[in-house]
């Protein structure tokens, strides 16, 4: 077979890319090693649209002990002999095409990269896109990646802790499943994905090898388009129970002290792991793909190559103990495979049958080697004139607040995901404490240390879209506004960033302003971007989905005793609203949902006021002062307010502070920077005290479970709780609940 | 006395059950792996508990593999000498396949996966416990015959039941028959129960109702 710019083009690289390649080889390659240029190349494994600016990211710092971008996943120090493994990570493209094996693999995928590194993983969470939920596309793939999520999940033995479902029509064809997973890991039981030593065993581990997933990578780096559901074998096959027994079996082997360096088996294969460790190392591997177990007959090279199979690692370890990994993989009924040995040539020589099928430089495959990396052109989009031509005196204050209210809470994006999350095991591992104690971040137990994680995934893309800078401040902001209001500190930070075409100059500018939002906003919260995955492409031919760079973030409690929680605790009760109140309508879930308004700015944030807000709100808890903290986000205070009313079944009584400000903007908008602390009747002068010289308003009393707003009776909390936890539910079972959510 | 705690391949809940009742409850526990068969250090005052989770995948119906493995076989030697054996959700189910206990655990009437918490009327305690469930395969089921044995022989040690302990139509997760969570043999040594007492015994997670019930069927 002749090769030729043709090919290359084919297998989705550039006429400039494949010169590259043929000057890098010093000649033209064979479709094997074209093959695995293609994969290794792609924007989903060498970033080449991306890494200049994520090198622009607080890459290090904190308790960071591995550098971001070394390893599989973010590797930090919680103290005690503990490290905290976590990484957030795309499965958008599968899952388009097969919502449920897209999701499902999504999760089994993201675990692999922290027990890879030695971490049991505690914790899973998701942040979901969709399109409108009244429309069967819609519902069709919320069942599938629901159901492929738990599916997974479930059986591998993880709890689902946290998430985000956000629905908007610009994720109609491209849904968003980003999977994250958060591991303990003890001190000098990590392991690292670099090959050394000369002669070392490389052993292949884990589920037999199939044509499933071959050329997944280059899928994942390509739009949407009606031909893509033809790819279907570009999407794998999950199977959690493989994945539970390579799990406990790697866990054991571990501690043993054999293991050199391991990495899973993930896009692109076998040439990814095999590539990324070498070149790691400084190495090169001597491969025998026939050794590679298979469980389809006559695979050729170039398909062992790319398969992306599920379930499988590739271990290197000490001459002469290949013994005790087999011993191992033997107890859990695991395939467990010496396929070669490290050279120190830096070369990958693939042989089958005796013939060598590709021979590679590692170094010239991988990101930071040989992969291109591209500046790419950007101009302002045309619809942020919209945006700040937005005028709020456009907008009349409504005169019937109740009934806003009323179809704000049964908006999908506000109303409770109870309908997903009771699909999920969220307490197995019985480490979960926000099942019956609530926080804004989930809080786990990070056993065996007696420490506790504060764990959340945060990003309103419509902010984002509104100003990418500002959005994704917010992003991070809301997430270390979360850990905060439940007693943790903020660590670190992982990041998906989910985007359009790279090469539309609109789209990169929204990736980089995003990207300058979010550094500055993690550099001021001391929260260091771990690692993370770029998902591009999330187009279809009516344009982009909303930039969403989701954030991904963890905080230390020293102790589950440091806990707060969101739920107001008792009738009597004083509620405060801590931070400063503005008449800001901005982007709202109010204006874009209930009054139609599709473009306005982003809402009020101030990154100093914010911070100084978190610092505020941090004494207060650790002064224990408050008895509930719970920040307000989507659908402004009145929503803060009565989910705080629900776990009790408590209510509210409150009339708003500022006379000045427009009604709707006090209750519904959605301006940044606040918080609803409850307090004890005599805790009420020191909470004054601790919180002298911060912006803090009294609101009003805890109820028995009546809610008043300005001296008017809005019914009973257990009315408004009906509604905001069968809205969803009601939706897909097809019945219109009361206040006909179809007319959205 | 001492505990036993059956790890099978896709157990999730061993590790769980096993905290629970070393770090919950102050008891020996002993893991015990389904390839081996030996359990002769048990004694008929000790207790043997399958834990939760997918026991070989799960891929046929759950709980059919496990019963044939090495260990069910030595469990259900145990159980037939009058040792106490306890599964939970997906050990109910091995005992179900094993025919230690009666009936059968169908799917979910609405066909999904269901976890949170729900309240259970039985025995302990006079109030409704509050315990979480998790399952995709949970619906009681038996023939009309065996339903009224068990309960006419008061096998039937948890009904699902409302925060009050009324047992309602309402207050049934999964659409099991006559809102049974859990049931025990004639004998009454061998017990199966959907909801996970090990998820509800540590003031660390705000509830120690599984407490009641892991003392009340295994230490009383």
């Amino acid at each position: 077979m002749e090769i030729t710019v043709k090919t290359a083009e084919q297998l989705r690289l550039t006429a400039e890319e494949f010169e590259l390649i043929k000057k890098k080889l010093g000649r033209t390659p064979n479709f094997n090693e074209l093959c695995a240029f293609s994969a290794m190349w792609s924007e989903h494994c060498s970033y080449k649209n991306s890494i200049k600016w994520l090198k622009t990211l607080p890459r290090e710092g904190g308790r960071m002990l591995v550098a971001a971008g070394e390893e599989n996943a973010g590797l930090m120090d919680m103290g005690d002999g503990y490290g905290v493994v976590f990484k957030i990570e795309s499965h958008n493209h599968p899952s388009a095409i097969e919502p449920f094996q897209g999701a499902a693999t999504g999760v089994g995928g993201i675990h692999r990269d922290i027990f890879t590194m030695g971490a049991r993983p505690i914790a899973s969470l998701n942040s979901l896109r969709f399109g409108n939920l009244n429309e069967a596309k819609t519902q069709h793939l919320l069942g599938g990646v629901v159901h492929g999520i738990g599916h997974y999940g479930n059986c591998f033995g993880v709890p689902t802790v946290g998430g985000e479902i956000y629905f908007e029509q610009c994720y109609h064809t491209n849904p968003l499943v980003n999977a994250m997973s958060v591991g303990i890991v003890k001190a000098g039981e990590t392991v690292s994905a670099t090959a050394l030593g000369k002669g070392n065993p490389v052993i292949f581990v884990g589920s037999a090898t199939g044509k499933d997933g071959i050329g997944g990578a280059s899928f994942a780096s390509a739009d949407i388009t009606a031909e893509s559901t033809e790819e279907l074998p570009a999407v794998q096959v999950g199977d959690p129970f493989q994945e539970k027994k390579l799990l406990e079996a790697c866990l054991e082997v571990i501690p043993t002290g054999v293991v050199v360096g391991m990495q899973d088996m993930g896009a692109a294969g076998i040439i990814c792991s095999t590539a990324e460790m070498s070149a790691k190392g400084g190495v090169g591997m001597r491969i025998d793909l026939d050794k590679v177990p298979t469980r389809q007959q006559n695979m050729k090279a170039w398909e062992l190559l790319l398969s992306e199979s599920q379930e499988r690692m590739l271990m290197v370890v000490e001459k002469g103990k290949e013994g005790v990994v087999q011993k191992i993989f033997d107890k859990w009924d695991l395939p467990c495979s010496v396929i070669g040995e490290v050279t120190e040539d830096g070369l990958l020589s693939f042989f089958m049958h005796g013939e060598l099928e590709a021979q590679l430089p590692a170094e010239e495959l991988v990101l930071g080697g040989g992969a291109p990396q591209y500046d790419r052109a950007y101009t302002e989009p045309t619809y942020l004139a919209k945006t700040k031509a937005f005028d709020a005196a456009s907008i009349e204050v409504p005169k019937d607040l109740k009934a806003v209210a009323e179809k704000l809470i049964q908006i999908p994006n506000i109303a409770s995901k109870r309908w997903v999350y009771v699909q999920y095991d969220s307490m197995v591992g019985t480490g979960n404490t926000s099942t019956n104690q609530p926080s804004d971040a989930a809080v786990v137990l990070a056993k065996p240390s007696d420490k506790a994680l504060a764990v959340t995934t945060d990003c309103n893309s419509r902010y984002v879209y509104a100003d990418p800078y500002k959005g994704a401040m917010i992003a991070v902001a809301e997430a270390a506004r979360n850990i905060v209001c439940s007693g943790g500190e903020p660590l670190g930070v992982t990041n998906c960033l989910n985007f359009g075409n790279p090469y539309d100059p609109q789209v990169y500018y929204q990736f980089v302003h995003a990207i300058k939002g979010m550094g500055d906003a993690c550099r001021k919260f001391n929260t260091p971007v771990t690692g993370g995955n770029v998902s591009f492409y999330n187009q279809n031919p009516d344009g982009p989905v909303y930039p969403t760079p989701t954030i991904g973030m963890v905080g230390l409690l020293d102790s589950v005793q440091d806990k707060m929680t969101l739920d107001f605790k008792e009738e009597g009760d004083v509620i405060y609203l801590v931070g400063k109140s503005y008449a800001d309508i901005n982007s709202s879930e109010y204006l874009q949902k209930i009054k139609g308004v599709e473009f306005s700015p982003a809402p009020h944030f101030d990154i100093e006021e914010e911070f100084a807000l978190q610092q505020q709100i941090t004494k207060a808890i650790k002064e224990k002062v408050i008895a509930s903290a719970h920040d307000v986000s989507e659908g402004g205070l009145f929503i803060t307010l009565i989910e705080s009313s629900f776990n009790r079944n408590l209510g509210f009584e409150v009339a708003s502070t500022d006379g000045g400000i427009r009604k709707d903007a006090y209750w519904f908008g959605e301006a940044q920077s606040r918080v609803v602390v409850t307090v004890k009747k005599d805790q009420v002068a020191a909470f004054e005290k601790t919180l002298s010289g911060a912006t803090f308003a009294k609101l009003g009393t805890v109820t028995n479970g009546s809610v008043s707003i300005d001296g008017e009776n809005w019914g009973n909390a257990i009315s408004w709780k009906e509604k905001y936890d069968n809205a969803i539910g009601n939706l897909l079972a097809g019945h219109d609940s009361e206040h006909a959510l179809s007319a959205l | 006395m001492k505990f036993g705690v059956v790890v099978f391949p896709g157990s999730n809940c061993d590790r769980d059950m096993q905290e629970a009742l070393q770090n919950d409850l102050n008891q020996e526990v002993v893991m015990l792996w389904h390839k081996d068969k030996d359990i002769s250090s048990f004694t008929t005052n000790d207790c043997i508990v399958l834990p939760g989770g997918f026991s070989y995948g799960d891929y046929m119906r759950c709980g059919a593999i496990a019963r044939f493995s090495p260990m069910m076989q030595s469990v259900i030697e145990f159980a037939n000498k009058g040792g106490k054996v306890l599964g939970v959700c997906n050990g109910f189910q091995v005992l179900c396949e094993a025919q230690l206990l009666p009936g059968v655990l169908l799917r979910n009437a609405n066909q999904q996966f269901i976890c949170k918490n729900v309240y259970l009327k039985g025995v302990g305690s006079d109030k409704a416990l509050k315990i979480p469930i998790a399952h995709g395969e949970g619906r009681y089921f038996a023939d009309q015959k065996t339903l009224e044995e068990l309960e006419k022989n008061n096998q039937v040690i948890y009904h699902y039941c409302d925060e009050n302990g009324n047992i309602t139509a309402e207050a049934n997760p999964n659409g099991t028959t006559n809102n049974i969570a859990g049931i025990r043999n004639a004998a009454g040594n061998v017990f199966g129960m959907m909801p996970h007492p090990e998820r509800a015994s540590s003031d660390a997670l705000g509830n120690i109702d599984g407490q009641i019930i892991l003392k009340t069927l295994l230490m009383s």
